[in-house]
């Protein structure tokens, strides 16, 4: 059956293929689209789920008592954000060469920040940093080390030491150069909502920045 | 041999013989030329199975086996995750599928006498697949921890309670506690993940058995020569690959339409402990097995005829006593199978009643008859019967002088 098939239909068209060729490959192709389609709904299954994306909502923070020289450590979508109230001694030394010339990317030109926190002090108010605490090598949350020297030499300005591999970073979340992270630490968007509290996880009004382009958290 | 010419395939095929393998028991297993469609279930279960498989490893991701969680995380599932409702539609359906698939193919094998020899471990083996897919079943339906979760667990595991000194710390082993808690949901759902695993090396063996001698037939009567089979590929795969289609068109409909419609809305309340729902049905495929419980007035007794009525499928190679396969040449045995199908719808409609009035009487009568069948009509119609007289070969009952090979049966498959 199969040989007379073949000698009836393929005879004289071998070359270019018979009948039956185009009845197998167009039945294997619907079926290959058919598997796809079946897979789809399990693999976006294992995406965040509803509830999930909604648990991700921007937070309000009351950030009244926060001292100047004070960390405080919230989390925002299942990951560490830092909210540091710096002194002005802090704010002086990230302007110096002393901390600059050591940096990687001292001027943040590495998509890491929204433009509005693309500045020196890299947040929209000077004294107030928002960063995600999560370090660009492989994820650990990098110590927060806001005094100079110490047991991480002589020549530590003050800033984040990544506990993990060493990686450090100055009080700007501006990762040194000769470290193995990449890049500066993330700032997620933020604003003010008033003087005393923030909002983490939306832009300020001007801005509408997608979270999602940033380089890496 | 027809293995591909490509070298790499060759290279492995030296080394491992896979090609070998699927070429000798897929493309060129020669099977019975005159199967009809009662003879797409076995594979069609198979896909199945597959089907439940995959929806259950991912419902699995997003599933909480805990007695404050499970009811939420299913209710999560059909809500929050991506396409949850879809995978828990068609794993819950699915159940009920497999269950209607299976169920076809064991009367199938039960009309054609496909358990006869050689085929008596082949059918033992079926039974022990069913076995444990009513376990699966039945531990799958309490993970969502509704009110019918909750009860039927506690129901079904009490039977264990009729045996007499044991009875009562075998139930307490199953719960690992003092009644269905906790700890029973855990191990639940820890073997209903396990067990469709070892369905799956069962299925394997059945495979293995039924290629020894191949497939029965619709005649029963074995294959004299080349000219009496076709290979597999492609006419069969073909042909389950077309009752594939009708099947899935059939399964999307109850999944997309009538998703509920074989569920029992009472298990959409959480689970409470302090109260019985008014009326504790089972699924559908349990409901034969249940009236048989329901229907002898000893709770011994009750237990030990639900068991024996799977038990008993165990023997039907020994209790059938007539030489003669399909029923189809059985002119007493053809009815007395029906009777049986029949007996069993009757049995599922009494099970999905409460035992009152005319229900009880009609229930005993339906069990009765059940075992009737199989311990007394099975053997004695099998003395006592005149068969019809079997046709000579598999192609001589449509082709005057026995049919001629087929070219395709002989034909290697080249690939263009």
């Amino acid at each position: 059956m199969a040989e007379s098939a073949q000698s009836q239909t393929g005879g004289a068209h071998a070359e270019e293929g018979t009948r039956r060729d185009f009845l197998v490959i167009a039945a294997n192709a619907l079926m290959g689209v058919g598997a796809a389609c079946a897979a789809w709904p399990l693999i976006k299954s294992m995406n965040p789920a509803r509830d999930v994306l909604a648990a991700g909502a921007p937070v309000d923070i009351d950030i009244s008592s926060l001292q100047p020289g004070q960390q405080i450590l919230v989390l925002w979508r299942s990951r560490p954000v830092f909210i540091v109230n710096r002194n002005p001694d802090e704010l002086k030394q990230l302007q110096t060469s002393q901390d600059t010339s050591l940096l990687r990317d001292p001027n943040s030109d590495e998509l890491q920040q929204p433009p509005y926190a693309k500045n020196w002090h890299r947040s929209i108010k000077p004294e107030f940093l928002v960063l995600i605490g999560i370090c660009t090598h492989l994820g650990c949350i990098p110590e927060f080390s806001p005094q100079p020297g110490g047991a991480l030499g002589a020549n530590w300005l003050g800033g984040y030491f990544c506990p993990c591999h060493g990686s450090r970073y100055d009080m700007s979340g501006r990762v040194y150069s000769g470290v193995p992270a990449p890049y500066n630490l993330p700032v997620p968007p933020h604003r003010f909502v008033n003087d005393t509290t923030i909002r983490i996880g939306e832009n300020p009004p001007d801005s509408s920045w997608d979270f999602g382009s940033i380089v890496q958290i | 041999m027809a293995l591909p010419e490509n070298k790499i395939v060759r290279w492995i095929d030296h080394r491992l013989p896979v090609f070998t393998f699927l070429d000798h028991e897929l493309t060129q297993y020669p099977t019975p030329k005159n199967l009809n469609y009662w003879w797409n279930f076995g594979s069609l279960a198979g896909i199945v199975l597959t089907i439940m498989i995959v929806t259950g490893i991912f419902l699995a991701m997003q599933y909480t086996p805990h007695v404050d969680f499970a009811f939420d995380s299913v209710e999560r599932i059909m809500r929050d995750v991506n396409y949850g409702w879809l995978m828990r539609y068609v794993h819950m359906n699915g159940a009920s599928f497999f269950f209607v698939l299976v169920y076809i193919h064991l009367f199938r094998g039960l009309y054609y006498g496909s358990y006869k020899a050689p085929r008596e471990l082949l059918w033992i083996l079926g039974v022990v697949i069913l076995a444990l897919m009513m376990a699966t079943a039945f531990m799958g339906y309490v993970l969502p921890w509704g009110q019918m979760s909750f009860w039927g667990a506690t129901v079904i595991t009490n039977l264990f309670s009729a045996f007499p000194g044991v009875g009562n710390d075998i139930v307490t082993w199953l719960w690992g506690g003092f009644a269905v808690s906790n700890p029973t949901l855990n191990r639940f759902y820890a073997l209903h993940y396990l067990l469709p695993f070892v369905i799956v090396a069962v299925v394997g063996l059945h495979l293995v058995a039924l290629h020894q001698h191949g497939s029965n037939n619709p005649l029963g009567i074995d294959h004299k020569g080349p000219q009496d089979s076709i290979p597999f590929h492609p006419y069969y795969t073909i042909k389950d690959m077309f009752g594939l289609g009708v099947f899935l068109i059939v399964f999307a409909l109850f999944v997309f339409y009538w998703p509920n419609l074989l569920a029992d809305p009472a298990n959409y309340i959480p689970a409470n402990p302090l109260q019985t729902p008014p009326e504790i049905v089972p699924e559908w495929y349990f409901l034969p097995f249940y009236a048989i419980l329901r229907s002898i007035p000893s709770k011994l007794l009750g237990v030990c005829a639900t068991f024996g009525s799977i038990l008993v499928l165990f023997i039907v190679p020994w209790l059938d006593t007539s030489k003669v396969r399909s029923a189809y040449f059985r002119p007493v045995f053809k009815w007395v199978f029906w009777l049986l199908v029949f007996d069993c719808i009757v049995l599922g409609w009494v099970g999905a009643h409460r035992p009152e009035g005319w229900f009880v009487i009609i229930g005993r009568i339906a069990t009765f008859y059940y075992f009737l069948h199989f311990l007394i009509l099975l053997p004695v119609i099998g003395w006592f019967e005149q068969p019809l007289p079997l046709p000579p070969s598999i192609s001589s009952p449509v082709l005057k002088k026995g049919g001629r090979r087929l070219a395709g049966a002989a034909a290697s498959r080249r690939k263009p």
